[in-house]
């Protein structure tokens, strides 16, 4: 096994690229759930993309962004996918916002769920462009190239996704929560008035 | 990454979500699955050299 200090002089494959790619599955996963809205055909999609990614790897150049090529590799399984399936299975049923939910914060910011639930409604180039840049950190240069479209195009997608996200969210905003969940009513209650329907 | 006050604009918080959502996913275990996919590869990978 190599450890990281004697590989400083190698010039060939610096990290065996199967250590490398585990490195990058937590992202890759997250990726794919952005994608698929739904954790377990997003993992069946992280794993089609890891068998594709191996045997592809001579195609992979040693030293180059290993994440993008990767996520590029997933985007481009989950849309022959998509396209071998032609009818898109409908799966916003919130099963994205269910792996993630959790209750609404006390002080009146946007609650997770609520967020989850814009979010799926983005179409699904909105949502890999606004994950890439908006939640991974890509630049809109590395996004562009991971999704094989021109820089302007990553921009306005993002663009459109805030926009979207912004409208679906301010339709809420300064309406009292959806309060279907006792307990969370009961938390609410006692952070501040239910307006409404306070006794 | 300080965040002192609450920012109310929905622009921000738009972004605080996001990162949530992928930190969230981020610090979830990764499934065996993978793992021993992976080792399934290497393992072919030195069978047929």
């Amino acid at each position: 096994m190599k450890n990281m200090g004697d590989i400083a002089d190698a010039d060939q494959t610096l990290i065996d690229p199967s250590q490398e790619i585990v490195q990058h599955l937590p992202a890759m996963r997250a990726f794919a759930l952005s994608l698929t809205r739904s954790s377990s055909h997003a993992d069946d999609l992280v794993q089609d993309a890891i068998m594709k990614a191996w045997e592809n790897l001579h195609s992979f150049q040693a030293g180059t962004n290993m994440r993008a090529w990767l996520f590029t590799i997933l985007r481009n399984t989950f849309y022959s996918d998509q396209r071998k399936r032609k009818r898109e299975v409908q799966d916003s049923d919130g099963t994205f916002a269910a792996t993630l939910s959790e209750k609404p914060d006390h002080d009146g910011r946007l609650a997770m769920a609520e967020f989850e639930q814009a979010f799926v409604q983005l179409k699904t180039e909105q949502r890999e462009a606004l994950m890439l840049v908006g939640a991974m950190g890509f630049s809109y240069e590395e996004a562009a190239l991971t999704c094989g479209v021109a820089l302007g195009t990553v921009k306005s997608r993002v663009n459109r996704a805030r926009l979207r996200l912004s409208e679906l969210l301010e339709l809420k905003e300064g309406e009292p929560l959806d309060l279907t969940d006792s307990q969370t009513k009961a938390v609410l209650g006692a952070e501040r008035p239910v307006r409404g329907d306070a006794a | 990454m300080d965040q002192d006050g609450p920012k109310t604009s929905l622009e921000e918080q738009i972004e605080e979500n996001l990162r949530k959502v992928y930190q969230r996913t981020l610090e979830e275990q990764v499934p065996d699955r993978f793992m021993d996919l992976l080792e399934k590869l290497r393992q072919q990978d030195e069978k047929h050299g």
